[in-house]
C-alpha cells in the first residue's frame, strides 16, 4: 500500500488508493474477527491464534512473531475502522496530500504491527514506528502552536519509550535471556527483585502514551494542534497502545511487580480520571475539551486494569474500544465544524443545530455516548469497569472507585454545557447562517462511527465474550 | 630466517599499497587533459581491492607483531566501502577550479590514512600500532588543511596537527611505561605482566587518552568542532566515520585483549567518559546553527554510544560495535553527502537557516537527509534503531544498567536536535529556499548506497549474524 501511494501522482489517485487500502484493511479485520470467533467456537484453546514466527536475529533471540487473541482482534477492528473513517475525514486536506497519506499510512503500519506482535523487540519497534510520523503530521499539517505541540509530544513519548526500552531489556535478561517471545516469557519466572525495578519502568513507559498523570501534558496540546484525522487516530488508537502495552507486557509478564506497585499507580490513575474531567470543564476550545476528556477516559482504562479483576479488565478493554470510537467521532465532528466556522472557541458559536443539523445530531450522540447513556458504547464500558472495581472488597480500592465514579458526573457537566452552548440557543455569529451541512464524504465517516458506537452499546456481549476469554490467562497470571 | 613469502599474507595491506602507488603514478604521469580519469580510477581500483579482500581470515605474522583477526578483516572491508563513498561524494568539490589541480593528492593522502588504519586494526604490537596511528594522523592533517588558501581550513589543519601530536606524545609515554613494567610490547605477552600497579594504571590512562583524542571523546574533544567546520566537507565526513570506526575498533581490541587483567580499572574510567561524552556533546549540539559544527557534536555523542559496546567487553559487544560502525557510516555519510551537495551548489551555505523550506524545492535530498537523521537518532524501521538497540543490549547484558539508562535519556535530547533540522526542512517557511538543483551522478550513487544501507542493514539480519559468528570465534 505504501508503495502504491508512492507511485500515485495526482490527488485523486492518492485518495483512490487510500480508500481502497483502508477498505481492504477493514474487510480483512472483519474477516479476521469472524474467523477468530469461529475458531474459538470450534474449540481452539491456544492463548493466541494465527501465530507465526520467523527467526530474525538468532544470536539475540529476536524473532518476528505475530499472533492475535481476543484483545488484539478487538483493537485491530477498532484501528481499521478509524483508519477507514479517518481517510474520509481528511478528504479535502491540502497541500502535500500524498506526503500526508504516506506518513498517515506509516503510522497505521506501526499501530497494526504493535497489536499483532508477540515478540518484545518487534513490539517495541512498531511502537516507535507509530510515534515518529506524528511529529511531521502535526508539525506540517497541524494548526495553532503546532511546532511546539509536535516537539513536546514526540519528546515526551520518546522519553516514555526510553523507559520502555530499558524495561524490555530488563525483562529479557531477567527471564534468562533465552527468548523475547511474550508467551514464553510468561511461563518463566522473573526474579522478584527484577520485577520490582522494571515493572514501574514499563508501566510508566506505556503510561506516558496512556496519558497517565502527571505525564499527560503532551496530549491536550498534541490533540489540539493535530489535523482532524490525526487527532482521531491518535486519541482513538494510539493512546490505546499505552493501555494495551501496560496490560500485555507490564502486568502479564511481571505480576509480582504489579502487586507491589499497583496501589501507587492506582492513585495516579484516579487522579488522571478526576483531574482530566475537571480540566475539561474549564476549557473553551472544543479540541481541548475533548483532549482532557480523553485524558480522563484513558485514565479510566489504566484504572480498571489496575483493579485486577476479570470484570474490570474486560471493562478496560471495552472502554478502549468505546473511547476509541467516540473520541474519533468527536474529533471528526470538531474538525468538520471547525472547517466551516473557523473557530473552535465555544463562546463564539451557538445555535448550530439549525444551521447544520446532521453534524449537530452527530455531536449530541457522541456527547451522550461519552457521558455513558445506556444503549451507547460508553455505558457498557463504564458499567463493567465500576462493577468490576467494586469486586475488590478492601477500603483502599473502594475509595479509589468512589472517587473515580464522580468523573461520570463531571463528564455530564462539560458535555451538556458544550452541547447546550454551541448547538442550541441563539445563533451568536450571523456569518454562521451561511454555512452548509456535511458533504457526502463527511457523512460516510460520521455514520460509520455512530453505527459502531451504537452497535457496541446495543449488542455488547459478543465483544465482551471475545475479550474476557483472552483476559482470563493474564488475570490468572496476576492472581497467582 | 623468515620466509619472504609470508609477507604475502598481508594481502589487504599490500593491495592497498599497490592501489596507492598506482594512484601516485597516475597522478604523476597523466597529462593534464586526461586527469579527470583520476576520479573513476580511484573508485574502481579501490573496489577491486575491496572485492579481492572480502574473505575474512586470521593471519599472524612476524612472531605476533602483525595479527589480523577475521573481525579486523571485515572491518577493513567496511572502512574501504566508506572510503569509496567519500570518494564519490568528493567529486563535485574536486572539480572546482581551486582544487582541480591537486585532486590526485586528495586520493593519495586519503589512501595512506586508510593504510594507517589497516595497520591500527591489525596490529599485534604497540610499535606497529603506533606506526599505524601516525600514518593515519599525519596525512589527515594535510587533508584537513586541503583548502589551504582559505583561512579556516588552514586553521583547522593547524589545530588538528597540534592536538594530534600532543596526544601521540602522551600515547608514546604510556607505551613506554607499559614496556617498563611489563617488559614487552607484544599484545600476546603483556597481560601476563600486568598487575594493576599505579604505574600501569597511569600507562593505561595515557594510552587511552591517545586514542580518545582520535575518537574525540570528552574531555579530548575540543579540537573536533573547529576542525569539522574548517575542513572541506568530504574530509569532515571521512574524519567522522572512517577514522572514528578504526579507532573504536582498535580501542576495543586492545582493552579486551591487552588490558584484560585491568578490566575493573578501565571499565570504571570508561563509564565516566561515556556519560560525560554523550551528555556534554548533546547539550552543545543543541546550540549549534552551523550544520558542520552540529555534525561534529553529533558525532562526538555517537562515539559515546559506540563506547557503550566497548564497555560491554564481550564478543556480543564486539559484534554490536562493528555493526554500529557500519550503520553509522551509512547514515552519517548520507547526512554529510547532502550537506556537501548543498554547500557546493550554493557556494558555502551550511547554516541551519539555509535549509528552511528545503522540502518544497528539493524533496529527494530532504528525504535522504530525514531518513539519515532518523537513523542517527535511532528511529525504526531504519538501521540506526537496530544498532542502538544492540549496543544497549550488549552493555545491559554486562550489567551497566545505569549507564544504559543515562544513554537512553540522552537519545531523547539527540532526537530533539535532529528534529530541529527536520523541522527546518519541512515546516519552517522560507521566502528564498535553496533552489532546485540536480546533484552530480557520483553523489547520487553514493547517497543511493547510503539510503539502501539505512533501510536494508536493519531489516536483513544477515550482517549482524555474520559479525556475531565472527566475534564468537
Amino acid at each position: 500500500m505504501l508503495a502504491s501511494l508512492w507511485a500515485s501522482r495526482s490527488v485523486n489517485q492518492v485518495r483512490g488508493v487510500m480508500v481502497a487500502g483502508a477498505s481492504i484493511l477493514l474487510a480483512l479485520s472483519v474477516y479476521l474477527t469472524i474467523d477468530y470467533i469461529g475458531l474459538r467456537q470450534a474449540g481452539a484453546t491456544g492463548e493466541m491464534l494465527f501465530t507465526a514466527s520467523t527467526v530474525w536475529y538468532a544470536p539475540l533471540q529476536i524473532c518476528y512473531s505475530v499472533g492475535v487473541d481476543g484483545i488484539s482482534v478487538a483493537m485491530l477492528l477498532l484501528s481499521s475502522i478509524i483508519v477507514f473513517t479517518g481517510t474520509f475525514a481528511s478528504w479535502k486536506l491540502q497541500p502535500l496530500t500524498k506526503e500526508y497519506f504516506l506518513w498517515f499510512t506509516l503510522l497505521s503500519v506501526g499501530v497494526f504491527g504493535f497489536f499483532i506482535s508477540t515478540d518484545l523487540f518487534t513490539m517495541f519497534m512498531f511502537y516507535e514506528v507509530a510515534l515518529i510520523p506524528m511529529y511531521l503530521l502535526i508539525g506540517v499539517w497541524g494548526s495553532g502552536r503546532k511546532e511546539y505541540a509536535a516537539m513536546k509530544l514526540t519528546l515526551m513519548l520518546m522519553g516514555g519509550s526510553a523507559f520502555l526500552l530499558i524495561g524490555i531489556l530488563g525483562i529479557f535478561y531477567g527471564a534468562g535471556g533465552e527468548t523475547m517471545n511474550l508467551l514464553e516469557i510468561a511461563k518463566l519466572h522473573i526474579p522478584h527483585e527484577m520485577q520490582r525495578i522494571f515493572f514501574p519502568l514499563i508501566f510508566l513507559g506505556f503510561g506516558v502514551l496512556g496519558a497517565l498523570f502527571p505525564f499527560h501534558t503532551w496530549s491536550p496540546d498534541g490533540h489540539a494542534s493535530a489535523p482532524t484525522a490525526v487527532s482521531m487516530l491518535h486519541a482513538g488508537v494510539l493512546m490505546k497502545l499505552g493501555g494495551y502495552g501496560c496490560f500485555r507486557v507490564a502486568m502479564y509478564l511481571m505480576p509480582e511487580g504489579a502487586a507491589m506497585w499497583g496501589d501507587v499507580f492506582l492513585i495516579l490513575t484516579t487522579i488522571s480520571v478526576v483531574y482530566g474531567a475537571f480540566s475539561a470543564v474549564v476549557q473553551t476550545d472544543l479540541k481541548y475539551i475533548n483532549a482532557y476528556s480523553s485524558v480522563s477516559h484513558c485514565g479510566l482504562v489504566l484504572f480498571a486494569l489496575l483493579m485486577m479483576t476479570r470484570t474490570s479488565c474486560t471493562g478496560a478493554i471495552l472502554q478502549m474500544l468505546s473511547h476509541g470510537l467516540m473520541t474519533a467521532l468527536f474529533f471528526a465532528l470538531i474538525g468538520m465544524i471547525y472547517g466551516r466556522t473557523h473557530t473552535r472557541d465555544v463562546r463564539l458559536m451557538g445555535g448550530l443545530m439549525k444551521i447544520m443539523p446532521f453534524l449537530a445530531v452527530g455531536y449530541v450522540i457522541a456527547g451522550l455516548a461519552n457521558l455513558g447513556l445506556p444503549g451507547l458504547s460508553g455505558f457498557v464500558a463504564e458499567m463493567t469497569i465500576f462493577v468490576g472495581s467494586f469486586q475488590n472488597d478492601d477500603t483502599f480500592h473502594r475509595v479509589c472507585t468512589l472517587v473515580a465514579t464522580t468523573s461520570i458526573v463531571i463528564t455530564a457537566v462539560y458535555i451538556l454545557r458544550v452541547v447546550g452552548k454551541i448547538l442550541y440557543g441563539k445563533v451568536v455569529n450571523p456569518e454562521h447562517l451561511k454555512l452548509t451541512d456535511a458533504t457526502w464524504d463527511e457523512r460516510v465517516a460520521v455514520i460509520c462511527l455512530i453505527a459502531c458506537v451504537a452497535g457496541l452499546g446495543l449488542a455488547p456481549f459478543w465483544m465482551s465474550d471475545l475479550i474476557s476469554n483472552s483476559v482470563e490467562p493474564i488475570i490468572s497470571q496476576l492472581l497467582n | 630466517m623468515m620466509d619472504i613469502t609470508a609477507i604475502l599474507h598481508m594481502h589487504a595491506e599490500l593491495s592497498l599499497t599497490a592501489v596507492f602507488i598506482l594512484m601516485f603514478l597516475l597522478d604523476l604521469f597523466l597529462p593534464a587533459q586526461q586527469r579527470h580519469w583520476l576520479r573513476p580510477m580511484a573508485c574502481i581500483l579501490l573496489t577491486i581491492q575491496l572485492l579481492a579482500n572480502l574473505w575474512p581470515e586470521e593471519v599472524i605474522l612476524f612472531g605476533g607483531m602483525y595479527h589480523s583477526t577475521p573481525m579486523a578483516s571485515i572491518l577493513k572491508s567496511i572502512l574501504t566501502i566508506g572510503t569509496i563513498l567519500v570518494f564519490l561524494q568528493a567529486d563535485t568539490w574536486l572539480r572546482r577550479g581551486d582544487t582541480r589541480h591537486k585532486q590526485g593528492e586528495f586520493y593519495i593522502l586519503t589512501l595512506s590514512t586508510l593504510l594507517g588504519m589497516y595497520f591500527m586494526v591489525s596490529a599485534g604490537h604497540f610499535l606497529l600500532f603506533f606506526l599505524g596511528l601516525e600514518l593515519a594522523t599525519v596525512p589527515m592533517a594535510c587533508l584537513v588543511a586541503f583548502d589551504k588558501y582559505k583561512g579556516h581550513s588552514a586553521e583547522a589543519g593547524a589545530k588538528f596537527i597540534l592536538s594530534a601530536l600532543f596526544s601521540s606524545g602522551i600515547f608514546l609515554y604510556g607505551i613506554s611505561m607499559i614496556y617498563g613494567t611489563a617488559g614487552t610490547l607484544y599484545f600476546e605477552d603483556i597481560p601476563a605482566g600486568l598487575t594493576g600497579s599505579p604505574l600501569q594504571i597511569l600507562a593505561l590512562v595515557f594510552f587511552f587518552s591517545g586514542l580518545a583524542f582520535k575518537l574525540s571523546l570528552v574531555p579530548f574533544h575540543l579540537w573536533t568542532a573547529d576542525t569539522y567546520q574548517g575542513a572541506p566537507t568530504s574530509v569532515s565526513a571521512y574524519l567522522s566515520v572512517i577514522s572514528k570506526g578504526a579507532a573504536a575498533f582498535a580501542l576495543m581490541t586492545i582493552l579486551m585483549k591487552v588490558f584484560a587483567p585491568m578490566t575493573e580499572q578501565w571499565s570504571e574510567m570508561l563509564c565516566i567518559i561515556i556519560v560525560a561524552t554523550i551528555t556534554i556533546a548533546n547539550l552543545f549540539a543543541i546550540r549549534q546553527s552551523n550544520l558542520k559544527r552540529f555534525m561534529a557534536f553529533s558525532s562526538i555523542s555517537q562515539a559515546g554510544y559506540i563506547m557503550l559496546a566497548v564497555l560491554a567487553g564481550t564478543p556480543q559487544g564486539m559484534a554490536s560495535l562493528v555493526y554500529y560502525i557500519v550503520v553509522y557510516i551509512a547514515a552519517n555519510l548520507a547526512v554529510f553527502g547532502v550537506i556537501n551537495a548543498i554547500e557546493q551548489h550554493t557556494h558555502g551555505k551550511v547554516e541551519r537557516e539555509d535549509y528552511n523550506g528545503l522540502y518544497k524545492t528539493n524533496p529527494k535530498l530532504t528525504m535522504v537527509m530525514t531518513l539519515a537523521l532518523f537513523s542517527l537518532a535511532g528511529i525504526p524501521p531504519f538501521a540506526g534503531f537496530f544498532s542502538k538497540f544492540f549496543v544497549f543490549m550488549a552493555a545491559f547484558h554486562s550489567g551497566y544498567y545505569i549507564i544504559v539508562f543515562i544513554a537512553l535519556v540522552n537519545t531523547i535530547i539527540s532526537l530533539y536536535y535532529y528534529l530541529l533540522i527536520v523541522k527546518a526542512m519541512f515546516i519552517t517557511p522560507n521566502d528564498e529556499p535553496v533552489g532546485n538543483f540536480r546533484t552530480a551522478t557520483p553523489m547520487r550513487i553514493s547517497l543511493l548506497i547510503c539510503v539502501a544501507g539505512i533501510f536494508v542493514l536493519g531489516i536483513l539480519s544477515g550482517i549482524y549474524q555474520l559479525l556475531n559468528d565472527t566475534a564468537m570465534l
